[in-house]
């Protein structure tokens, strides 16, 4: 007796859409509202001018995969990217992988989906592809590889292990349940098998920024608040400033009109030296309150940092090289990022410590105004660094999105 | 003649329920209600009910519930009452499973065998001539019976080298010509390697002949081929201390013995489709699992031979059930011939004299790249089974 994910979804949209016609009822008639709908039915739609999982608000759970195309074949590579939109427009509403499903079908053959998200609501998962750089010399699209899509630069400090870093696919799956990111990406995986490998993958949990004013602001492994001025969905017009990529900039990038780019970064955290130094230093290093997140200069979580604001000795409240005074967007040119990291914990070292730190993931218009200036002058003198290693990099070009009956990469490959 | 039964009160449940839920499941395979080659069979200890008599010729799908308490079987019988159109086996209480079968017109037996004993509750079943039929055809049995025989001659032929190369390696490796002995090491294994789903499935000589050391519990004993490995390539054994030429001489006797043992069973072996096709399958799950890890060949680091071996015994299976499969799933056909071509090639840039490199001269990107291709392979490969028997 099995019961397939789209019949429990079916199940719980009409318990939702009954829940919502009873709260309308109730208030009208002073009645007792029913409970609100349970938010892991809540689905994110899948066609649109942008892809989802970007401007989405932040869910809690990440599965991020890079894959290597194996194939010379652009029809192949087609093909698959054909396979993985059919099998990402079911996934993200809750179906399962494939047609049959993961209990139908022959009983001599493996199922066309793999089955550990069998009751699972879909829990707002979100699936968003990308493009790396070193795809398109290969299928000789060399003059559609956009100015901007070239690869990162080292930075000071950086500790890059090239087995987390790039890859000529990339996938972000987020969702409110890690069952369900998860499930995503091994069926997405075993649809690729032949076209495409899987070079690495990243899981991650706590989602830490808001994408969206709805939600509070999460906390990073080193317990501050973080992501308080990242850019919201709710202000489309700095989206299309700083996030979307607008038509006219650069005419290898016509196919890119309406996508983004996704820069990754695996940050580790010696998370054991954070734990031995003082409250002082913690908030000295963040430039912000460990209670409140608030600037140092004053104010509560969302009031503007003011640099110049000066204390004892006249030196400033907020260090020059703390992570905020660095980072803020005053300090870069008005340039915004639409943060969308992740803390992750992959277990321990062999010397007993946590590999965990925060994988940090941005989308932005461009990475040569809106991270790669940032990034050099953190790497080089933010005070935070002391605490961190990057070890995994990658940047890609992230679609535009699909409508229906249209495919992901059509723009770049049709 | 159709019995029919009063329904008892779980398998009522079960059969409602099974209607209740079809509205909702995301499962294409079962054919649509009303279909007439779509039919029901409710199997209890004593009664099998099936919903119809009859039907058109082509594909039939039989789903079968088992509404009593003991394990049961369905089978669609020919008129003789022995030959088998399709089976399906060990359907638990209250479970079910569908048979898809391709019946020609003629008449047959349905058959339920609760408790799996005896023969079962038999009734008559007969297909109609049809104008609609799907891609069915009588030679069906003939393809499959041709593709039993070759392999059954594959497995007669590999077990008949495997003994002869067999008594090579124990005789040089008795006489201490160690150096022929690990020539012949990874050149008779391949034999093995070919077949192994069949020498694995006797239970009993595949952990006297083939266990690695890791595979022991404490107080087995060790024999087979992965002994004599070791004592051939101790270089990367602590304290290891050589085997005498007594105790040389008893664990290879004791392996050619085996074989003996093996070939005498593998004389008069048959396959059915579904064996034939699982064994490529399975194969290639070896390879993923214990050749392209390193892990097979411990001590001696001939992974990539018993790679071929068991790429070259997966290729044979496919190539006897293509005749079928050309006919019922063309594209999964030039799919696999494009694969086994390419993962082929991948192991061939591997070559090395006469044989293959040491495990050891592969890169990590090496070992990544024949990993995808094996991912490449087994993945249409696990469809090849449910393909030929559509």
């Amino acid at each position: 007796m099995t019961l397939s994910r789209r019949g429990l979804i079916g199940a719980a949209g009409g318990a939702a859409a009954v829940g919502a016609a009873g709260l309308a009822g109730g208030l009208a008639l002073g009645r007792t509202a029913e409970p609100p709908p349970d938010p892991l039915a809540r689905t994110y739609p899948f066609h649109g001018a942008h892809q989802a999982g970007i401007a989405t608000p932040a869910q809690d759970r990440l599965h991020f995969a890079a894959f290597d195309v194996l194939t010379d074949d652009r029809a192949k590579l087609a093909r698959l990217l054909r396979a993985w939109t059919t099998a990402a427009a079911r996934l993200t509403q809750g179906l399962a992988a494939g047609e049959q499903g993961p209990t139908g079908g022959s009983y001599q053959a493996p199922p066309d989906d793999t089955g550990e998200a069998i009751g699972l609501p879909p829990s707002g998962l979100t699936l968003t592809f990308g493009v790396g750089p070193a795809l398109f010399d290969r299928f000789g699209l060399g003059q559609r590889r956009p100015e901007a899509l070239t690869p990162l630069p080292a930075f000071p400090g950086d500790a890059l292990d090239p087995d987390r870093s790039d890859g000529d696919l990339c996938v972000q799956a987020c969702a409110d349940d890690p069952q369900v990111a998860v499930h995503a990406i091994r069926n997405l995986a075993r649809i690729g098998m032949g076209t495409v490998s899987v070079r690495w993958s990243q899981l991650g949990f706590g989602r830490t920024s808001s994408t969206s004013t709805a939600q509070p602001t999460p906390r990073n492994m080193f317990g501050f608040k973080d992501g308080t001025a990242n850019l919201k969905a709710e202000e489309p017009d700095l989206l299309d400033r700083h996030v979307w990529v607008p038509a006219g900039r650069d005419p290898r990038e016509d196919w890119l009109v309406g996508g983004s780019y996704l820069v990754a970064r695996r940050i580790n955290m010696t998370i054991e030296t954070w734990d031995r130094t003082s409250l002082a230093e913690q908030e000295r290093v963040i430039g912000r309150s460990k209670a409140e997140g608030a600037p140092l200069s004053g104010g509560d979580e969302f009031a503007a940092p003011d640099f110049a604001a000066a204390g004892r000795g006249g030196l400033p409240l907020i260090d020059p090289r703390s992570h905020v005074a660095l980072a803020h967007p005053d300090a870069n040119d008005g340039v915004q990022l639409l943060r969308r990291g992740y803390n992750f914990v992959d277990g321990s070292t062999r010397l007993g410590r946590l590999d965990a730190g925060l994988f940090f993931l941005a989308f932005v218009t461009d990475p040569r105004t809106h991270f790669i200036p940032m990034q050099t002058r953190l790497a080089s003198r933010d005070a935070l660094q002391e605490y961190l290693r990057h070890t995994g990099s990658g940047l890609w070009a992230v679609l535009p999105g699909v409508n229906e009956g249209g495919w992901l990469g059509e723009t770049l490959l049709a | 003649m159709i019995k029919s039964h009063r329904c008892a009160g779980a398998a009522c449940l079960v059969a409602a329920l099974a209607v209740a839920l079809a509205g909702c499941t995301d499962n294409t395979s079962g054919a649509a209600p009303g279909d007439p080659r779509a039919l029901t069979v409710q199997s209890t200890d004593d009664a099998c009910t099936v919903s119809g008599g009859g039907a058109p010729a082509g594909t039939l799908t039989f789903s079968v519930t088992n509404g009593g308490s003991q394990v049961t079987e369905f089978y669609l019988l020919g008129s003789d009452g022995l030959r088998i159109l399709g089976e399906v086996e060990n359907i638990g209480p209250g479970l079910s499973r569908d048979l898809v079968v391709n019946a020609p017109a003629g008449d047959y037996f349905t058959a339920c065998k609760p408790g799996m004993i005896g023969d079962g509750i038999r009734n008559p079943f007969s297909v109609a001539p049809s104008d609609d039929q799907p891609a069915v055809s009588a030679d069906d049995q003939q393809l499959a019976e041709q593709a039993d025989q070759q392999y059954g001659s594959y497995v007669k032929d590999q077990t008949e080298q495997l003994l002869a190369q067999t008594r090579a390696f124990a005789e040089a490796y008795t006489a201490g010509s160690d150096d022929e002995a690990r020539r012949l090491y990874p050149r008779a294994r391949m034999h093995w390697e070919r077949i192994e789903p069949v020498a694995e499935s006797f239970g009993d000589l595949d952990p006297k002949m083939d266990a690695r050391e890791a595979d022991l519990q404490p107080g087995e004993e060790w024999t087979g081929w992965h002994v004599m490995e070791k004592d051939l390539w101790p270089q990367r054994a602590e304290n290891y201390t050589a085997l005498t030429t007594q105790e040389r001489k008893r664990y290879a006797d004791d392996l050619v013995a085996n074989t003996e043992d093996l070939y005498n069973r593998t004389r008069d072996l048959t396959f059915s489709t579904d064996q034939i096709g699982n064994g490529a399958t399975g194969l290639m799950e070896e390879v993923a699992s214990g050749k392209v890890t390193g892990e097979e060949e411990y001590w001696s680091r001939t992974d990539l031979w018993d790679f071929q071996g068991n790429l070259e015994g997966a290729r044979v299976a496919w190539q006897g059930l293509r005749p079928i499969l050309q006919k019922k799933d063309p594209d999964l056909d030039a799919t696999l011939e494009e694969e086994f071509a390419a993962t082929q090639a991948e192991l061939d840039s591997h070559r090395s004299g006469d044989g293959w490199k040491s495990y050891d001269e592969l890169t990590e990107d090496d070992i990544k790249a024949l990993s995808d291709r094996v991912n490449a392979l087994g993945e249409p490969l696990s469809r090849l089974t449910a393909a030929v028997l559509s």
